[in-house]
């Protein structure tokens, strides 16, 4: 059986309880001196970013190499892929190496699902286009859990452009499967049109939500936005939109702030904010490699993998 | 050569014999009551006879893309699919845009044999919405252009748009636009709804073609010239249309085939997975609420008439993520089973509706006096026979187009055609090309 | 907790597909049909407190001492053990589990598992005597996979194997220092440890193989 992780959708309560139990055991691994695991040697690991992600590789190379997986770093500046070679190609390239697991980042949306269509081997979705990033919501849901304890109830407060965030469409599903109440707040430009069901709540009133936040994780808001008229300004998007520690202060006590980074200090968050005790944002990048190790460690070690979602 | 068709259900009704001779239709009557001597003998026992099929709207990729379909390729498979003429749309390379070009397409078609092709001519020069392309050359060239269009692209300039409805008047001609307004579909993938937001493909909103269209019917009836609009996706644009017509203006409208049957759910989930590109089409796949609007529509007549938006392209540029992959569906194979079974399954349409909406409604808009005729004595003898028994597992291995970019691949479609006639000649016996 | 977690999941326990064990079924709750008890409760209480006492002596006093179970009842017995030296010694010792899941050689052989826990003193294993202990010695492979498990966490001074049931049947060259019984079976038959922790009461049970 072919098994993938490309939405957090496809992952049920209990899978998604399963990677984060597994993860929690794994993380007291990277605090021993050998790090390493045998556990997927002799599996082969593609790492396939077709955009540039330097932190996510990373993440994903050590989580390979920590559980002894053979790790090929495939990057698509320079390749063949810059010379028009198909998406497909590169696909019936990896499949003759004999990828056991394929790591894929690529700008458009979709692309994992065309890819596992192509390979026999798992296909992990590292962020695709303006859709999903399922490693990122389990990192973060990762982090909430050791901070806050179950999620059950939580509020989670997630704050930014939704309409091209895969962090948020990711957080939304996974999130809602792990019982947590998630708020989104974005100016209505940045919002799709229709989210009649999507299992959350939407507000365009950042201050309104913040008091009753667990958790407030802030997007970060590309560039390419400012000038496409999706906000008046970048100093208006802040003020109305950004956490400064105006805004940190009337969280309740013990609430805490998350950004999945790369941050624009001053933007969406404060340079206090971000490095203020109540952040997690180091933790997360901590946590990201544990988290992926889990996630090849259920994909790949047995005989079938015990999570995800086949096509 | 003379044929005798026996037994066929003249637009759904009682058994008939027809005898065709000399490229007319020499006699109608009674099975059993036409003399058929020396004729060649056509079992229509249970077959629905109509008159040719006429496609307002297909692409046929020659001259420049003869990798996705040829002139020939692309008038079997019309042949195949009951059509006796087809509109080819002009943006091939070069584009249609000159006497020249289109002359050679038209010519091609002649050659092939297997359908009239007429030529579809560019309105503004290379589709590139600066100016007008030359129509009164085309429609004096020897193809008679009367149908322009920058399909694929819209006329998105209101003077140019006014001054190209303007100038056809002059022969009769009518413009074919392709409503999609440019600046709220950049970078569109799908439409935007529920699904494109899931998915995060960027949305082609569906006002984006309902504000091309108010402004086009509006322009139409200021210069009192005719307007015809290319494949209507939208319950929106059914309003707008419905009320040009109240007011008596001149407009008229397509929808595919696959805008009748399927919806934006496809692109999330198919049998193939999500983002299979096979459902990527311009204008997209709408919604459930908007194939009903477009079924009432053509049922009702605010929609003339079904139009293929035939669409080749190669398997590689559809083996591609969604985003990077053509837009477009294959579609004159299996017209006439799609329209089955949207139209004729669901009560909408009888097979005289069908016969007026993709064969003399189409043929009247695009000004073809030997098409789309009434089958009666004296009538040139295009007409088409076909089997509504049948169900058929769609295999695009099968087809005659050199392209395979069907969405219907392993759905089960009711009627097949068996025989096409084009002035009294088959070019399909037995559901095979002659 | 775990072992919640892994009985709803189709592998039981993460101890219950060893391999070379056959994959034997090892389910909780009451006796079944054809089983009967080859331990009872006190015959299991004695031959801990036996093993106890040759585990302290061996050791020449707890200080040094590690025991660590390998989950799941192998913990419970490395918890018992401990408290039966402290209770002989009056001083407490060090017992906790290591999860060997990730060392196995037949993770290949079946879906991908939960992990169990690995619970080790704050100081590590270096220069302790560690006393592995687990329910049954079968093939011998779980044991190799801790034995490798330990590796990657320390240089222990020694390191020993307690187990309460040894049924034979050896694949790799290894032999246990402390056993509650020896019990001789034949392949086809189950053996099945029952601990009051996890299944109401404590025995050992045998089923299958009888001709």
């Amino acid at each position: 059986m072919n098994r993938h992780l490309l939405s957090t959708a496809d992952l049920s309560r209990e899978d998604a309880l399963l990677i984060l139990d597994t993860a929690e055991e794994l993380s007291r691994v990277s605090g021993r001196s050998i790090k390493k695991l045998p556990t997927l040697r002799g599996r082969t690991v593609v790492n396939l970013f077709f955009e540039d992600s330097t932190r996510t590789r990373i993440s994903f190379e050590a989580a390979a190499k920590r559980l002894s997986a053979d790790v090929i770093n495939f990057s698509a500046k320079g390749s063949s892929v810059s010379k028009g070679e198909s998406l497909k190609d590169t696909a019936l390239t990896l499949q003759a190496m004999g990828a056991d697991a394929v790591v894929v980042r690529h700008g458009a949306s979709g692309a994992p699902h065309r890819l596992a269509n192509w390979v026999d081997g798992s296909v992990v979705n590292a962020g695709d286009g303006t859709h999903e990033h399922p490693t990122q919501a389990l990192l973060d849901a990762f982090t909430m859990r050791r901070r806050l304890g179950e999620l059950d109830g939580r509020r989670v407060t997630i704050v930014g452009d939704v309409l091209h965030s895969r962090v948020a469409r990711s957080n939304v599903h996974l999130l809602h499967t792990l019982g947590a109440e998630v708020t989104l707040v974005a100016p209505p430009t940045l919002l799709p049109v229709a989210m009649g069901e999507w299992p959350c709540e939407v507000s365009y009133d950042f201050d309104s939500v913040l008091a009753k936040s667990d958790v407030v994780m802030m997007l970060r808001v590309q560039h390419e936005r400012m000038n496409a008229s999706y906000f008046p300004s970048a100093r208006e998007y802040s003020r109305r939109y950004g956490l400064d520690p105006d805004r940190l202060g009337r969280m309740p006590e013990g609430a805490i702030v998350m950004h999945p980074g790369p941050m624009n200090r001053g933007m969406e968050i404060a340079a206090e904010v971000a490095d203020s005790a109540r952040s997690t944002i180091v933790e997360q990048v901590t946590n990201g490699v544990t988290v992926r190790m889990a996630v090849l460690y259920l994909l790949l070690s047995g005989s079938e993998p015990a999570i995800g979602g086949n096509l | 050569m003379t044929y005798l068709v026996k037994g066929a259900r003249v637009l759904g009704g009682e058994p008939k014999d027809i005898l065709v001779k000399d490229g007319v239709i020499a006699e109608i009557g009674a099975p059993g009551r036409v003399d058929g001597t020396g004729a060649g003998h056509v079992d229509a026992d249970g077959l629905v006879a109509l008159p040719g099929l006429v496609d307002l709207h297909t692409h046929l990729r020659e001259p420049g893309r003869e990798d996705a379909e040829t002139v020939a390729s692309g008038t079997a498979a019309a042949a195949l699919g009951g059509f006796t003429a087809v509109h080819a749309m002009a943006n091939t390379s070069p584009v249609a845009d000159t006497a020249g070009v289109v002359e050679q397409v038209w010519r091609l078609g002649r050659q092939a044999g297997h359908c009239d092709v007429q030529p579809v001519g560019a309105v503004t020069a290379g589709l590139l919405g600066r100016q007008l392309a030359e129509l009164g050359a085309m429609a004096d060239s020897a193809a008679r252009v009367r149908v322009f269009s920058d399909d694929g692209v819209c006329v998105s300039d209101a003077v140019l748009m006014r001054r190209a409805l303007e100038y056809v008047k002059a022969f009769d001609g009518v413009v074919a636009q392709h409503a999609q307004e440019p600046r709220l579909t950049e970078g569109a993938q799908m439409n935007e709804g529920a699904v494109s937001g899931r998915l995060g493909l960027t949305g082609w909103p569906a006002v984006a073609e309902e504000a091309i269209i108010a402004r086009d019917c509006l322009l139409a009836a200021h210069v009192g010239s005719r307007l015809h609009i290319c494949h209507v996706s939208t319950a929106g644009s059914v309003e707008i249309i419905r009320w040009a017509k109240s007011k008596g203006w001149d407009v008229t409208a397509e929808v595919t085939p696959h805008h009748l049957l399927l919806t934006d759910a496809c692109a999330e989930t198919s049998p193939a997975g999500a983002y299979n590109p096979i459902y990527k089409v311009n204008p997209p796949l709408r919604t459930g609420e908007d194939v009903r609007a477009l079924r009432e529509a053509l049922a009702d007549g605010t929609i003339d008439c079904v139009a293929t938006d035939h669409a080749p392209h190669p398997v590689e540029d559809k083996e591609t993520e969604w985003q990077a992959a053509a837009m477009g569906m294959i579609g004159l194979e299996t017209a006439l089973s799609v329209v089955q079974e949207a139209m004729v399954e669901t009560g909408l349409l009888d097979w005289a509706g069908v016969a007026d909406r993709m064969s003399a409604r189409p043929a009247r808009i695009g000004r073809l006096p030997g098409h789309g005729r009434e089958l009666r004595a004296g009538s040139p003898a295009n007409l088409v026979l076909a089997d509504p028994s049948v169900r058929w597992a769609v295999d695009p291995g099968g087809f005659a187009s050199k392209s395979r970019n069907t969405p219907y691949q392993g759905m089960t479609l009711p009627g097949r055609v068996v025989a096409t006639f084009l002035r009294g000649r088959p070019t399909v016996l037995e559901g095979k090309l002659t | 907790m775990n072992v919640a977690r892994n009985q709803v999941r189709d592998d039981p326990e993460p101890d219950g597909g060893r391999a070379g064990d056959g994959g034997r079924p090892r389910e909780d709750g009451p006796p079944h049909d054809g089983e009967r008890a080859v331990l009872e409760a006190p015959d299991i209480n004695r031959a801990l407190t036996r093993i106890a006492h040759e585990i302290l002596e061996r050791a020449k006093g707890p200080e040094r001492l590690l025991l660590l179970g390998i989950p799941t009842r192998g913990t419970f017995l490395a918890r018992r053990l401990a408290e039966r030296i402290e209770q002989v010694e009056g001083h407490p010792v060090a017992s906790g589990s290591l999860d060997v899941t990730m060392y196995r050689d037949d993770l290949r052989l079946r879906p991908a598992r939960a992990l169990g826990r690995t619970v080790l003193p704050e100081d590590g294993v270096d220069g302790r005597i560690v006393v592995l202990v687990d329910d049954v010695l079968y093939s011998g492979r779980t044991v190799r996979a801790a034995l490798d498990a330990l590796n990657d966490l320390g240089r222990p001074t020694a390191v020993r194997l307690a187990v309460l049931v040894d049924r034979g049947h050896r694949e790799l060259p290894i032999r246990a220092d402390y056993v509650g019984k020896n019990l001789p079976t034949s392949r086809a038959e189950t053996v099945r440890v029952c601990l009051r922790e996890t299944d109401q009461r404590d025995a050992v049970l045998l089923r299958g193989g009888q001709r």
